[in-house]
């Protein structure tokens, strides 16, 4: 509304002859303010505080905690979570998108099933990881599975549930940029399925696909509901301590730890994110 | 359940290719077959988790009997409707604040100010690479200095608009640059409206499909948000479902529940993609 109103005074038909009204760019400000506001100064703040002290001194040796072997250790267990989710999700993921890419491109298959996984890949959090606990928890309703309070294993099969229409969203649009004359030029050479997709389809889809594994990674390295609903106890992950942290009572010390790990992790998402956007820009150059 | 009919559907244009017509036909078939297999297993994986839920959810106080007691639990267990409804009511302000902050924003940079717009795109775009529980890290001293001039936990839709930008900006610019805005603003100034007119009755109006989805996606995204709610210690859906489940091992009323506001969260995100297609269509 505000954007309005700070032109309003400018807005006449006639376009010579305008007072002089105020720069155009004012209209932009709300929305700058509110995202410096709720976005940039509390990501600051924690920046700030990862190099401090409790005491509120300078203090850069504070980041070499992260290789302590304590805190390595729920980096170490977050990425062979999302290692595992990421990998099992994009391979079950780029099958799913192939399955349905090879449908009627307006049939009815590819419509429900884009419909569902733009759904599904953003149902996560508690219910998720309820609905499993139901399906395969202790009084699992199919059996009960052993491995189900299992670090990387129990929990990685939840996040898989997200992560394959994830991949399918993402990894879609490749799979059409795929062209039929590619397919038949290379058959008509004489290639078998095999080696067409050993040299052709696989180099063509290859960014596309560790590009989308990337994003996939990421997705599950800032999903914190699902596995505090999975297991509150242990904490095996960077988000979980980060949780731990701030909600235990032993004072300032910690809050200053859950700075510096929510740190570590926005500088793993950004390296993280920043191989996807290469990577899509690689893929882009084909498949378009 | 079409869908499920007409599975091994593949496109017909194969066999007008130069290979010998068996060849053909023997790939269609095999090809046939790995869609059979893939979308059975992933749609058994996809299903089986909610059936058990919904099961679990049917549970009577015996084990293996049937009873509804956990469906009525829901506005009747302590604590649970207070969450669901400031649940709600935190997803329509969340909605209508993210629209109002970011529609006018993104036509008037489209109409006036397109050197900014990159800066605007990666702003909005951000919220994705820092992760809900970074950003309450740094939320915890902004948010205790909020707390002086107000006291309702409603305030969490501060922060609810942050992390709806990506997915509402989204929306807003499939929807914006789909349509010729300058000329149509050019034509509508020209005739003598104002900037005010320009937005909300020329370009807004050609809009509606765009702004429905991004006002369910937002939605959908605050009835499932759990993290920062959490964190900040405020009784929320998510928040509330959590602890029922930590205080009772195995109450119905989790389960009902969980499913009653993802059956409310699918019908919501449903309604976005079958409105966004029949758009596309145009």
């Amino acid at each position: 509304m505000s954007v309005a109103a700070t032109t309003e005074a400018g807005a006449r038909p006639s376009r010579a002859g305008r007072q002089p009204h105020l720069p155009a760019w004012l209209g932009t400000v709300p929305f700058f303010a509110y995202v410096g506001v709720f976005l940039l100064w509390p990501t600051g703040i924690l920046v700030v505080n990862a190099f401090k002290n409790p005491s509120g001194s300078w203090n850069f040796g504070g980041v070499s905690t992260l290789w302590g072997p304590v805190v390595r250790s729920y980096f170490i267990g977050s990425f062979k979570l999302c290692l595992i989710s990421a990998v099992a999700g994009a391979v079950f993921g780029a099958l799913v998108a192939y399955a349905v890419a090879s449908g009627k491109p307006d049939g009815a298959v590819r419509r429900f099933a884009l419909a569902g996984s733009g759904v599904l890949a953003q149902f996560g959090g508690v219910t998720l990881a309820f609905a499993f606990q139901a399906l395969i928890g202790p009084a699992g309703l199919l059996f009960h599975a052993s491995w189900y309070y299992n670090f990387p294993w129990g929990i990685g099969l939840i996040y898989i549930y997200f992560q394959v229409p994830l991949m399918v969203l993402v990894f879609l649009p490749a799979i059409d940029g795929l062209k039929a004359q590619w397919r038949e030029a290379s058959e008509s050479l004489g290639s078998s399925t095999w080696q067409y997709w050993r040299y052709v389809g696989g180099p063509l889809l290859a960014p596309a696909f560790f590009g989308a594994a990337l994003l996939l990674f990421a997705n599950a390295l800032s999903a914190f509901a699902t596995i505090e609903a999975w297991e509150n106890q242990i904490a095996y992950t960077v988000p979980q301590e980060i949780s731990t942290s701030l909600s235990s009572e032993v004072g300032l010390a910690n809050v200053n730890a859950a700075d510096l790990l929510a740190f570590g992790m926005i500088v793993m998402v950004a390296v993280v994110m920043t191989g996807y956007a290469l990577l899509q820009r690689r893929a882009a150059r084909w498949l378009r | 359940m079409a869908a499920l009919a007409s599975v091994g559907e593949t496109s017909l244009e194969a066999p007008a290719t130069r290979g010998p017509q068996g060849m053909q036909r023997s790939r269609r078939r095999r090809l046939n077959a790995f869609r059979y297999v893939v979308f059975t297993l992933f749609g058994l994986f996809i299903v089986l988790p909610l059936l058990a839920l919904a099961r679990f959810s049917l549970e009577g106080s015996k084990l293996g009997t049937w009873s509804v007691a956990a469906w009525k639990q829901i506005v009747s267990y302590p604590g649970l409707a207070s969450g669901v409804e400031l649940t709600l009511e935190l997803a329509v302000i969340t909605s209508v604040v993210t629209l109002v902050l970011l529609l006018p924003t993104m036509i008037w940079i489209k109409l006036r100010v397109q050197w900014i717009s990159r800066t605007f795109e990666f702003l909005c775009l951000l919220p994705l690479t820092i992760p809900a529980i970074a950003l309450v890290v740094g939320l915890g001293p902004v948010y205790n200095r909020i707390q002086h001039y107000s006291l309702s936990a409603l305030q969490l839709f501060w922060v609810y608009v942050i992390l709806a930008l990506p997915y509402a900006y989204r929306a807003l610019s499939s929807g914006l640059d789909a349509l010729d805005a300058v000329t149509l603003a050019e034509a509508a100034r020209s005739l003598g409206a104002s900037w005010f007119t320009v937005m909300f009755r020329v370009i807004a109006p050609n809009m509606r499909q765009a702004i429905l989805n991004a006002v369910l996606l937002t939605g959908a995204l605050v009835l499932g948000e759990f993290t920062i709610a959490y964190l900040l210690l405020f009784n929320t859906l998510q928040p509330t479902l959590y602890s029922i489940s930590r205080n009772t091992p195995n109450a119905g009323v989790v389960f009902s529940t969980s499913l009653a506001s993802l059956l409310f969260a699918f019908a919501l995100l449903i309604i976005v993609s079958y409105a966004g297609r029949r758009r596309r269509r145009g």
